[in-house]
């Protein structure tokens, strides 16, 4: 058990994914003597050599695309995409190529990439540097969706998702990059298909994920202030998304509340949203809230924080869910 | 016969023109002396170079046949490879079993070069599967209809290859309109910047649908690899032999450790870009007369009989052999079965994924409403 930041634990994941597997390759945007922008793959290249964690030309479709190839030759690659923004160049390479060939190909040919992607806002960046493109890919048939909030999470989730023969899109909370942590690197670990109840609760669920699980957490404990209790839900997975461990938790409290930094529409609170009216129509007491980033572009630095969801929106939602006074009603209600 | 090709002393229109032009069998069918290229093809003989006349008359046959079978209803579309027979055979034929191709989805003389089997060819096309056959067991992936994103596949199949210490070499094949999208570009990047072995062999059949590629490159094609730093060759597409040489010596580059290579395949598409184009709209018939004098195939016809390899005889077995193929094919692309209705689920991943587990057990259960 070692104390160990988010941004560690992910490359003490990628380090054990090297040693115990001869077929880890490592490709990216100045993953090499940098470490990647983040440090993520700090000491990799020095330890492993250039042909296992290689420096790629910038070009994300190249990436992705000579990734593809690698997987035909046996190879098991773990692509960095630099930033969220950075995505969409690779693309189509991701949708119509990663996630489709095991179909295509009647399961003859399995595409075990991962896709490594720091995600999200609230580091005061620049356009594209801040994004959560999240339902893209939790959209496309074929790719595993998952992301992390704690240090044990990301190391673990991220050797099993390197581990996995079907493609998986591994979402990085980069503003938690820095959380610390315990980080048992033999512990048996949920599944990366499971969601994990954080705080147990009776009154309300509130789902999340990635880089809003804290401040979920942090709402939670101010809604027991008002003696209100929250369950937390870290969903880990948004493609699967584990739906009887989120049911269960609604058929308890009742009420549902979802908060991603993701924007509103097509959102994956939609979805969750969706079926969870669907499985427990009878149990809710109120309809499900969704508290998301606005349907706007990532805003400049000095408005991120009209844009994400913070404890006071995600507190509001709470409110909006039990019936109490909130934004919706009116102050003086 | 089992004697090698004789070489004439002379040069073609085209070669004096353009000294850099590869050709090796003029449209006339005379054999052109090359001093860097015959020696790549000093070993062909009468009778391999009748084997190739085969494969370009059995390809353009079930070409043919493909064509007549969408045209019957039996086929939702189909490519046709019409006028492309060399390009396709000539760099196909020099592969060894462990290289490996990745291609789109014009090269089924390819495809039947490497082995894959008749009714394969039309699995797609007859929409009973998403693709033919397993990759592995050929040597070669299924098409990829996403132009140009199979050039960044091989790119990466050759670096895997290079890891493993093997000299077996990707071949990337892609149209000339495929040059123009970013991955091509990129593809040849990543394979000059890791010295891949991985051979980018375009053909450049003039059409991207409708679009003549003076749209997409305003000097010959071949002509943009160098600026990526990799060698490139422009050779005569419809020249099986000179397609040969160039392949052989791209492959020879690529096992040496001496990287990548381009070659720009100068054809034509005589028909249409699918059986649903219709190319009278855009096509000069003066430009495509001028195309079928220098098809692929009459050329070798016309130098194998010059030389008394090619007999009524042999042409006439070969023939028959050609509409042997052709019926097989037929039967086999008629046998093929419908797939399962609950098929429509297999194979999304690898390992099982909870939500669509789910809608495939709540669709069994609709259908299985059908049947009471």
């Amino acid at each position: 058990m070692t104390e160990l930041t988010l941004a560690k634990a992910l490359g003490s994941g990628l380090r054990r994914a090297l040693s115990d597997d001869d077929k880890v390759v490592l490709l990216g945007e100045d993953i090499g003597a940098l470490g990647g922008v983040f440090r993520v793959t700090d000491g990799l290249q020095r330890d492993f050599g250039t042909d296992r964690v290689m420096d790629t030309p910038l070009a994300e479709a190249g990436i992705i695309g000579m990734a593809v190839g690698l997987a035909f030759r046996g190879y098991r690659p773990v692509c960095e995409i630099q930033f969220d923004g950075f995505i969409y160049p690779g693309f189509d390479q991701i949708v119509a190529q990663v996630a489709k060939l095991h179909y295509r190909t009647a399961g003859n040919v399995r595409m075990p990439l991962t896709i490594r992607v720091p995600y999200g806002g609230g580091i005061g960046a620049v356009e594209h540097h801040s994004e959560s493109p999240e339902a893209y890919f939790a959209h496309t048939a074929g790719l595993r969706v998952v992301t992390c909030s704690t240090p044990q999470d990301a190391h673990s989730m991220l050797r099993e998702a390197i581990a996995s023969d079907d493609p998986v899109l591994f979402f990085e909370p980069k503003r938690r990059y820095w959380t610390k942590g315990e980080v048992d690197e033999d512990a048996t670990a949920l599944p990366m298909g499971k969601a994990r109840v954080v705080v147990e609760g009776t009154d309300v669920t509130l789902v999340t994920y990635g880089p809003l699980v804290a401040t979920a957490l942090d709402a939670a404990v101010a809604a027991a202030d008002e003696g209100i209790s929250v369950e937390v839900v870290d969903l880990r997975s948004l493609s699967p998304v584990d739906f009887d461990t989120v049911s269960a938790s609604v058929q308890k409290t009742g009420r549902l509340v979802i908060t991603h930094e993701a924007s509103e529409s097509g959102g994956l609170g939609a979805e969750i949203a969706a079926t969870l009216t669907d499985r427990c129509f009878y149990y809710l007491e109120s309809a499900p809230v969704r508290i998301t980033g606005f349907d706007v572009p990532y805003p400049p630095a000095k408005l991120e924080d009209h844009f994400l969801p913070d404890l006071d929106r995600i507190l509001d939602g709470v409110d909006r869910a039990l019936g109490r006074v909130n934004s919706l009603t009116g102050w003086s209600a | 016969m089992s004697m090698t090709v004789p070489v004439k002393a002379q040069k073609s229109e085209a070669k004096k023109q353009n000294p850099e032009f590869v050709q090796l069998l003029d449209p006339e069918g005379i054999r052109l002396s090359d001093d860097i290229y015959d020696p790549w093809v000093s070993d062909v003989t009468g009778d391999q170079l009748a084997s190739l006349y085969e494969d370009l008359i059995i390809v353009r046959r079930i070409d043919t046949e493909a064509t007549a079978l969408q045209r019957q209803g039996e086929l939702g579309l189909w490519p046709p490879l019409f006028g492309q027979e060399a390009a396709q055979v000539g760099s196909a034929r020099t592969l060894r079993p462990d290289d490996f191709v990745f291609s789109s989805y014009r090269e089924n003389a390819v495809a039947y070069c490497r082995g894959v089997k008749l009714p394969d060819l039309v699995r797609v096309w007859r929409g009973t599967a998403a693709s033919g056959w397993d990759p592995f067991s050929v040597g070669m992936a299924t098409p990829a209809v996403i132009i140009g994103a199979q050039t960044l596949h091989a790119t990466g199949y050759a670096v895997g290859c290079k890891k493993d210490g093997v000299d077996s070499v990707a071949v990337a094949y892609f149209g000339d309109g495929a040059t123009s999208e970013g991955d091509v570009s990129e593809a040849m990047v990543f394979a000059a910047s890791f010295k891949a072995p991985v051979i980018f062999f375009c053909q450049n059949n003039q059409w991207a649908i409708s679009e003549p590629v003076g749209l997409q490159a305003q000097r010959p094609i071949a002509d943009r690899a160098p600026g990526f730093g990799i060698p490139s060759i422009r050779v005569d597409g419809n020249d099986v032999l000179a397609v040969m040489a160039a392949t052989r010596s791209a492959l020879d580059r690529a096992r040496n450790g001496e990287g990548p290579t381009f070659i720009e395949a100068v054809t034509y598409r005589r028909g249409p870009h699918t059986t649903s184009d219709d190319p009278s709209r855009y096509v000069d018939p003066v430009v495509a007369k001028e195309w079928e004098a220098r098809d692929p195939i009459a050329r070798v016809e016309a130098f194998l009989r010059s030389e008394g390899v090619l007999t009524d005889e042999l042409a006439a077995s070969i023939q028959s052999r050609a509409d042997q193929v052709a019926a097989e094919f037929r039967a086999g692309c008629l046998g093929l079965e419908n797939p399962e209705p609950l098929s429509v689920f297999d194979n999304v991943y690898a390992t099982e994924h909870s939500g669509l587990a789910r809608q495939k057990s709540q669709y069994k259960a609709y259908l299985e409403g059908f049947e009471k």
